[in-house]
C-alpha cells in the first residue's frame, strides 16, 4: 500500500475542478468568439492572426519636431535681434543645432541675454568664435520625446475612435514607436490615410501685395510671406502671409455638413479664445481673402464678407468622405509630429477563421493519434496517461484564459506539440518503474523508486524547454509571444500532471486492485 | 501490448562513433558551406518587403498569368507561389525603397495598391505584411540574440546540474542541430522567418530535453558501476533511455505530422522544420552528446563525490 496523502488527492481535484470550470467558457456556446463566457469568466483571447485585424507599427518622427522647433527659434531670434538693434549674420539651424555670428562683438552680453529668454531650459548655450551656438541636450531632446509620443498617442487614439473599431489597443514601443491592433480590420488602408495625415490646421491671411505667380518669378518674396500650393493639387499657387492667426487647437467642433449649393463643407465652432480673436480679424479685414492652411496646402482662400465669431465653414472642392475625414481629423487634433509605419500585417477574417479550423482539427488528429499509440504501447498506464494528458489540456486551456495570454496560430501548434511531449513524462516515469521492476523489486518499491527517479530528470529536461521559451518570449513579436507562452505553460502544466496527477492515478489504481504482477 | 521497441537492447552504439562523427562533421560543414555560399531564402521578416496572400474567387488560381500580370508593373523582384491549396497564392514584393529610408515610402504605397489593382476582381486577399528595412534589421539582430542567449543559457543551466564536460557535450549536440537545421533551409530554400527561429529554438529545447535524460542516466551510472570503462557505461545508459527516446520521438512526431497534414499552410513549413529538428534531435543526443561525451574521463575523481544510495534502493 502505497500512502498518497488524502489532503493531496483533495487539492488536486480542487485544481483540476477549478481549471475545468475556467476553462468551460472556451467550449460553452456562444458565436461571438472574444466576448467572455457565462458568470463573467474570461475566454481565451484571440490573436490577431485568429480573428482578423490590424498589426501596425509607427514610428513618430521626433527628428522633424526637433528640426520645426529649431527653424521657429531661428526665426524668433531673428525678430528679436532685429528689434534690439542688434546685427546678425550667418543665422541658420540644422537637424539638431542653431548657430550665428554677431557683426558686432561688443553686443555679447546683451545678445546672451535675448537668447536665453527666447531659448529656455531644453537648449544649451555655447559661445563661438563670433557669435553663439545653441543645441539640445540630451536631456531636453528626452523631454520632447516623450512628450511628443504621449501627445501623438493621444491623438492617434482619438482619431482611430471616431472611425469606431472596437477595441483598438495603442501603445507606446521603445523611445519613439507607437504599436497598434486594430481588431477586426483587415484592410487598414483608411487607418493609415487617417494616420498619415497630421491635420495642421491655420488660417492665414492672404499676402495681397504682390501675387504668388509674380513672387515666384521675380524670386523676391515679401519678408514674412510664403508660396503655398493648394490641397486639392491644382496649379493654383496662393501667396500667404506666415503668420498663423487661427490654429486648428481653437476648435471646439468640426462637423461635415452641406454649403449653401449642396456641395459638402466642414463646419467648424472655435473656442471662445478663437472666437474672440476671429472676431477681430474679420472685423477688420473686410473684403480682403484669407487662407485655410492644412499641413502647409491651401484647401481654400474665401474672401471675407462680414466680421464672422465663432462659427464657420470651410468648403473646399471636397467629397462626401473627404469632408467626413477632414471634420473627424480636426476634432481629433493635430498630431505633434509626422507618422510613419515601419511594419504592418493584417489578416482577413477568411484566413482567421480557416486557421482556427485547421488547428482544431490538427490537435484532435494529433491528440487522437498520441492516444491510440499511447494505449496500444502501455495499455492500463497508457491509458493513465491519456487521463493525465486531457487533464494537462484543461490545465493549458485554463491557464490561457485566466492569465488573459493570447493564441496565436504558433500557439496553436505550442499547445498540439506540447500534447506530444506531454506524454515524454509518463514514458520516463514508466520505464523507469519497469526497470526497477526488471531489477526484481516489489510493485510497490518499483512504482515509488520509478516516479522518485524520474522526477529529478524531469524536471531538469523541462527547465531546460522552458529556458527555450523564455527568450521566445523576447524574442517576441505577436504570434511568436504567443508560441512561447504557450509552450512555457505546456511545459509548466506537463510537469505537474506527470509528477502529480499520473502518480496519483498509479498509486489509487494499485491500491485499489492489488495486483500480483506488473506489466507496463 | 504493442512493442516497437524491445525492453532490452544492447546496441553498441558508441562502436558507431567514428561514423557518426564523420557523418556530423559532414553535416555541419555542409550546412555551413551551404549557407555561406547559397544562402538563406529570408522572408521579408527579415529583409523587409511586402507580402500579400490572395484566394482565387472562381477555381484555381492562374499563377503564369498572375505573374506575367505583375512582372509587367516593374515592381523589382516578385515571387509567387501556390501556397497550401491550389487556390492560394502568396506573393513577395520587395520593397521599393531598401536602404534609403526605414518607413513605408510612397513607392512603397503606390506599389501595393499597384499590385492590389492588377490582381483585381478575382481574387481576395486574405493577408498582407509589410516590414519596413530597419524593423527586418531588427528582427534579424534579436533573432540572433535570442539563439545565441538559449544555448548560452542552456549550457550555464547544463553546467550547474552536471559537471563541465556534460556542458560541453550539450552544447556541441544543440550547435549540431541549430546549424544542421539552418543548413537545411539553405540547400531547400524554404522561407525563413520568425517562425522558423521559434523552430530553432524549440529544437533546441527538444533536443536539450532528450539528452537531460540519457546524460541523467549516464550519471547515475557513473555511480552505479565505478569499476566499469566509460565506454561501456554510456552504451549502458543509451541503452537504457533508448525506449523512452523513441517513444517521446514517435508522440512528438505524431503530433507534429497532424499539424503538417492538417494544421493550414501557414503552419506547414514550420512543422517540417521542428519534424527535422525532432528526428536531429534524437540522432544528435545519442550519437554527438554522448560520442563527445565519451572523449572526456568522466569518473567521478574521489569517493566524496558519491551520492549514498537512497533508502529505498537497499
Amino acid at each position: 500500500m502505497i500512502v498518497f496523502e488524502k489532503w493531496k488527492i483533495a487539492l488536486i481535484s480542487i485544481i483540476v475542478l477549478a481549471s475545468a470550470v475556467l476553462a468551460s467558457p472556451n467550449i460553452i456556446g456562444g458565436a461571438d468568439d472574444n466576448a467572455d463566457g457565462p458568470f463573467g469568466l474570461s475566454r481565451i483571447n484571440l490573436g490577431l492572426d485568429l480573428q482578423g485585424g490590424s498589426y501596425l507599427l509607427l514610428k513618430v518622427e521626433l527628428e522633424e519636431v526637433i528640426e520645426e522647433r529649431l527653424s521657429n527659434s531661428v526665426e524668433a531670434i531673428r525678430s528679436e535681434m532685429r528689434g534690439e538693434r542688434i546685427g546678425v549674420r550667418n543665422l541658420n539651424s540644422d537637424a539638431n543645432s542653431l548657430s550665428f555670428d554677431l557683426r558686432k562683438p561688443e553686443d555679447r552680453p546683451k545678445a546672451r541675454e535675448i537668447l536665453g529668454q527666447i531659448l529656455g531650459q531644453d537648449l544649451t548655450i555655447t559661445d563661438t568664435d563670433q557669435g553663439f551656438a545653441a543645441a539640445y541636450s540630451e536631456a531636453g531632446l528626452q523631454e520632447i520625446g516623450r512628450m511628443t509620443v504621449e501627445q501623438a498617442i493621444e491623438i492617434v487614439r482619438s482619431r482611430i475612435d471616431e472611425t469606431g473599431t472596437k477595441e483598438p489597443i495603442i501603445q507606446r514601443q521603445g523611445e519613439d514607436r507607437i504599436l497598434i491592433q486594430l481588431p477586426g480590420v483587415d484592410n487598414p488602408e483608411d487607418v493609415k490615410r487617417l494616420l498619415g495625415k497630421t491635420a495642421r490646421l491655420g488660417f492665414q491671411m492672404v499676402d495681397i501685395t504682390t501675387t504668388a505667380i509674380e513672387a515666384k518669378a521675380s524670386g523676391r518674396i515679401p519678408p514674412g510671406s510664403e508660396i503655398l500650393e493648394a490641397a486639392d493639387g491644382s496649379e493654383q499657387l496662393y501667396l500667404v502671409r506666415k503668420r498663423v492667426l487661427i490654429s486648428g487647437d481653437m476648435l471646439d467642433d468640426a462637423r461635415p455638413a452641406f454649403g449653401q449649393d449642396n456641395e459638402p463643407v466642414v463646419s467648424f465652432q472655435l473656442n471662445s479664445t478663437g472666437g474672440a480673436r476671429f472676431g477681430k480679424i474679420t472685423g477688420q479685414n473686410i473684403g480682403r481673402p484669407f487662407a485655410i492652411v492644412l499641413d502647409g496646402k491651401v484647401v481654400s482662400a474665401p474672401v471675407i464678407r462680414a466680421q464672422i465669431f465663432s462659427e464657420g465653414q470651410i468648403s473646399g472642392n471636397f467629397s462626401v468622405e473627404e469632408s467626413n475625414e477632414l471634420a473627424l481629423l480636426l476634432r481629433a487634433g493635430a498630431l505633434p509630429a509626422p507618422l510613419s509605419v515601419l511594419e504592418e500585417r493584417s489578416v482577413g477574417p477568411g484566413l482567421g477563421s480557416d486557421s482556427i479550423e485547421a488547428g482544431k482539427i490538427a490537435s484532435i488528429i494529433g491528440l487522437i493519434a498520441v492516444v491510440i499509440f499511447m494505449v496500444a504501447c502501455y495499455g492500463k498506464f497508457g491509458v493513465i496517461a491519456v487521463m493525465a494528458l486531457t487533464i494537462n489540456i484543461v490545465l493549458i486551456v485554463a491557464a490561457l484564459s485566466t492569465l488573459g495570454a493570447t493564441l496565436t496560430l504558433p500557439g496553436i501548434a505550442g499547445i498540439v506539440l506540447t500534447i506530444g511531449m506531454a506524454v515524454d513524462a509518463n514514458v520516463l516515469i514508466f520505464e523507469r518503474i519497469r526497470e526497477e521492476l526488471n531489477r526484481g523489486r516489489k510493485i510497490v518499491s518499483s512504482v515509488n523508486a520509478g516516479f522518485k527517479q524520474a522526477t529529478a530528470t524531469i524536471v531538469d529536461a523541462n527547465l531546460t524547454t522552458l529556458a527555450a521559451a523564455i527568450f521566445l518570449y523576447f524574442l517576441g513579436s505577436g504570434p511568436i509571444k504567443g508560441f512561447s507562452v504557450t509552450l512555457a505553460i505546456g511545459v509548466l502544466t506537463s510537469m505537474f500532471t506527470a509528477v502529480m496527477i499520473t502518480r496519483m492515478f498509479v498509486v489509487l489504481w494499485l491500491n485499489r486492485t492489488r495486483p500480483k504482477t506488473l506489466e507496463i | 501490448m504493442l512493442k516497437l521497441i524491445p525492453h532490452q537492447t544492447n546496441i553498441p552504439f558508441l562502436n558507431f562513433r567514428k561514423v557518426t562523427l564523420v557523418a556530423s562533421l559532414l553535416l555541419v560543414l555542409g550546412s555551413i558551406g551551404s549557407w555561406l555560399t547559397i544562402g538563406l531564402n529570408t522572408g521579408i521578416d527579415f529583409r523587409g518587403g511586402f507580402l500579400i496572400e490572395v484566394r482565387s474567387n472562381a477555381g484555381p488560381a492562374d499563377i503564369p498569368q498572375l505573374r506575367d500580370d505583375l512582372g509587367a508593373l516593374g515592381l523589382g523582384d516578385i515571387s509567387l507561389q501556390e501556397f497550401g491549396t491550389e487556390t492560394d497564392v502568396l506573393i513577395r514584393v520587395q520593397s521599393q525603397n531598401l536602404g534609403e529610408s526605414e518607413a513605408l515610402s510612397e513607392a512603397d504605397k503606390a506599389a501595393v495598391v499597384l499590385v492590389k489593382e492588377t490582381i483585381g476582381d478575382d481574387y481576395t486577399i486574405r493577408r498582407t505584411e509589410y516590414v519596413g528595412a530597419v524593423v527586418g534589421g531588427e528582427l534579424r539582430e534579436k533573432a540572433t540574440w535570442a539563439i545565441i542567449a538559449a544555448l548560452g543559457a542552456i549550457m550555464i543551466y547544463i553546467w550547474f546540474r552536471f559537471e563541465w564536460p556534460f556542458a560541453i557535450s550539450a552544447i556541441v549536440a544543440l550547435s549540431h542541430d541549430v546549424i544542421s537545421t539552418v543548413g537545411l533551409f539553405s540547400v531547400t530554400g524554404f522561407e525563413f522567418n520568425l517562425a522558423t527561429v521559434a523552430a530553432l529554438l524549440t529544437i533546441a529545447g527538444y533536443s536539450i530535453n532528450d539528452t537531460v535524460v540519457v546524460f541523467d542516466r549516464v550519471r547515475d551510472n557513473l555511480h552505479r558501476y565505478k569499476s566499469e570503462e566509460i565506454p561501456f557505461i554510456l552504451n549502458k545508459s543509451l541503452n537504457e533511455t533508448l525506449r523512452r527516446t523513441f517513444m517521446t520521438s514517435i508522440t512528438t512526431l505524431l503530433a507534429l505530422g497532424s499539424i503538417y497534414l492538417f494544421g493550414g499552410a501557414v503552419l506547414a513549413d514550420f512543422a517540417l522544420a521542428m519534424i527535422w529538428g525532432v528526428i536531429i534531435g534524437t540522432y544528435s543526443s545519442i550519437f554527438v552528446a554522448v560520442g563527445t561525451l565519451a572523449w572526456f574521463d568522466l569518473h567521478p575523481k574521489d569517493d566524496e563525490d558519491e551520492t549514498p544510495i537512497p533508502e529505498y534502493e537497499r
